[in-house]
């Protein structure tokens, strides 16, 4: 195989088909068909919706990567794929038409995961990316902090989230603000003109007492039932609800607590690099705090493009692109969707 | 050449040739690990079908594949997407079409041809559609072009219905748990040879997905 291999990487773990190409670490193409639309009047993610999407949005995806990169299927060294985690029906379909791909042409197959592909994606912004550096991973269906030692082979969870991932919060505090899906970037809109510090919302697992067990650990379900109560009891007794200053506040509740416990995970571990990753990213707030807080600490944040943050099939070629050149053996085509897939397990099914 | 793939039910996966012998045969009955299953399905069909019709023992040949097959159902959509999906990033792979085929149109022509001097009657393809359902297609005879003649299209009925639903259409009753991928390939050889293609772009769910609509905001109370 050629040192720099061409690679093209399939993602279909929730509502966006992501193909990407890499040749090694560069990127050809990060070709992404959302069905985000068709899950607005929903209020969220149906996976039916999406996985019906992934199977018509797959073989146009794919050909408009190839005529975006300029290469054909024969130029292609290695197929990769997303195992997991992520929806199960929505894997399926990318699974089924990756090992299918990978027979057809007679190429190797890199089945990975999808959270380890959100820190691959870093190396695609062509910098020098330096480890270990400690990940946060925010997303609608995922809030993971990671620390990353070696992203082809050491890559361990320090925490996540305990119920809803952080995306998802910011969905059902919209839907309870009369705010329409997805409700990051509504929120965020309500937010610009509100007051952060106007009620002070509870911080998921950050008592004292949780900080033995939980303490790399997200909760989100917490914070959504006190933001429902207080609007509740407001309109109740006719006090006037400010939607700004609620959106502002709740949205303060999460970013502090993503932030404290990044920066946290960076101080105990000894790692001054924080990296930021998942869709959630494209809130500002988020971006500011943690970029701000982290200089104090100093600690150096990379945040990829916002294409790149969010799911994609770029950051997939990018990892199994990572592992071929570090001369790992392809997967086996015995694997499945693994919904649950833990982020230690980098590359799944690899062949001896 | 032509590969067929169906995932409807169980896996399957086969090569015929152009005068419709079987090169390759590959399944599984299980009805669910489709996505498992389906890459090994298709390296062992490639493998075998390099060697010629089942039996032949000649040196391994290019397959020279002109189209894929692909059962578009009825059936579970899970599963049954694992193989659409496959058969069109196969098709992808090697600049060839795709030619969609009706899942219970493959079953019918096993029947039909299972015994080609029996007069088969009026009958209809019963496959489990889960949530306690079956989906049936009447058929009745082959027609000029060797394809099976649709009486209905694929329905569903509640499985206590069934009986009285095929006695209405006065068709007897063929359960089938196994498309056999061959099949799937000679339904499309026939349909491609007759200009007959037919242009499914989506699986025949028969089923609208599974939703409930956001209702007014839940109180938290107290
Ligand atoms: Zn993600």
């Amino acid at each position: 195989m050629t040192r720099e291999p061409l690679v093209l990487g399939i993602e279909t773990s929730c509502d966006e088909t992501g193909i990407g190409i890499v040749r090694g670490r560069t990127l050809l193409s990060n070709t992404i068909a959302s069905s985000m639309d068709e899950h607005a009047r929903y209020g969220g993610v149906v996976p039916e919706v999406a996985a019906r999407a992934h199977l018509e949005a797959l073989q146009p995806a794919i050909e408009a990567a190839l005529a975006e990169a300029q290469v054909t299927l024969a130029d292609i060294d290695a197929v990769a794929v997303t195992s997991g985690p992520g929806l199960a029906g929505a894997l399926m379909v990318g699974v089924g038409a990756a090992k299918a791909l990978a027979v057809s042409l007679g190429r190797p197959l890199y089945a990975v995961n999808h959270l380890v592909g959100h820190i691959a994606a870093d190396i695609l912004t062509g910098d020098e990316v330096e480890y270990p550096t400690v990940a946060l991973l925010v997303s609608g269906g995922h809030t993971s902090l990671l620390l990353v030692r070696d992203l082809v082979s050491d890559v361990e969870l320090l925490g996540e989230t305990m119920d809803d991932a952080a995306g998802e919060a910011f969905d059902k505090i919209a839907r309870i603000l009369g705010l329409p899906y997805p409700g990051g970037p509504e929120i965020d809109r309500a937010a610009s003109t509100g007051d952060p510090n106007a009620i002070r919302f509870p911080r998921g697992m950050s008592r004292a007492s949780d900080m033995a067990e939980h303490r790399y650990d997200f909760s989100f379900s917490g914070l959504k039932t006190a933001v429902a109560r207080w609007v509740e009891q407001h309109e109740a007794t006719g006090q006037p609800v400010s939607v700004p200053d609620v959106a502002a506040s709740f949205r303060e509740a999460v970013v502090d607590v993503l932030v404290t416990k990044a920066l946290d995970a960076c101080a105990r571990h000894g790692v001054p690099r924080l990296l930021l990753g998942g869709g959630v990213i494209a809130n500002k707030r988020l971006r500011d705090v943690a970029l701000e807080r982290a200089e104090a600490a100093g600690v150096a944040v990379r945040i990829p493009p916002l294409s790149l943050c969010t799911d994609n099939g770029a950051m997939i070629a990018a990892l199994a692109s990572e592992l071929i050149m570090s001369g790992r053996p392809a997967s086996t085509l015995a694997f499945g969707a693994d919904s649950t897939l833990p982020v230690t397990t980098i590359q799944v099914a690899t062949s001896s | 050449m032509i590969l067929g793939i169906d995932t409807s039910l169980g896996t399957a996966v086969a090569v015929i040739d152009d005068d419709g012998a079987v090169r390759a045969d590959a399944a599984s009955a299980d009805a669910l690990g489709h996505a498992e299953i389906i890459g090994t399905l298709l390296a062992t069909a490639m493998t075998d079908a390099a060697h010629g019709p089942i039996g032949a023992t000649g040196a391994p040949e290019a397959v020279a594949l002109t189209h894929v097959a692909v059962g578009m159902g009825p059936g579970p959509f899970t599963g049954l997407r694992v193989g659409i999906a496959a058969a069109r990033a196969f098709a992808l792979g090697r600049g060839i079409p795709v030619v969609p085929v009706r899942s219970h149109d493959a079953a019918a022509l096993a029947v039909l041809l299972a015994d080609p001097f029996a007069d088969v009657p009026r009958f209809a393809v019963v496959t489990d559609a889960r949530r306690k359902e079956f989906a049936f297609t009447v058929y009745d005879g082959i027609d000029d072009d060797g394809l099976p003649m649709r009486v209905t299209e694929a329905t569903l009925v509640k499985r206590d219905d069934i009986d009285a639903a095929l006695a209405e259409h006065s068709a007897e009753r063929r359960d089938t748990t196994v498309i056999p991928g061959a099949m799937v390939a000679l339904v499309a050889a026939r349909a491609v040879a007759a200009g007959r293609v037919e242009d499914l772009g989506e699986p025949l769910y028969l089923r609208a997905p599974d939703v409930t609509m956001p209702g007014p905001r839940k109180k938290v109370g107290q």
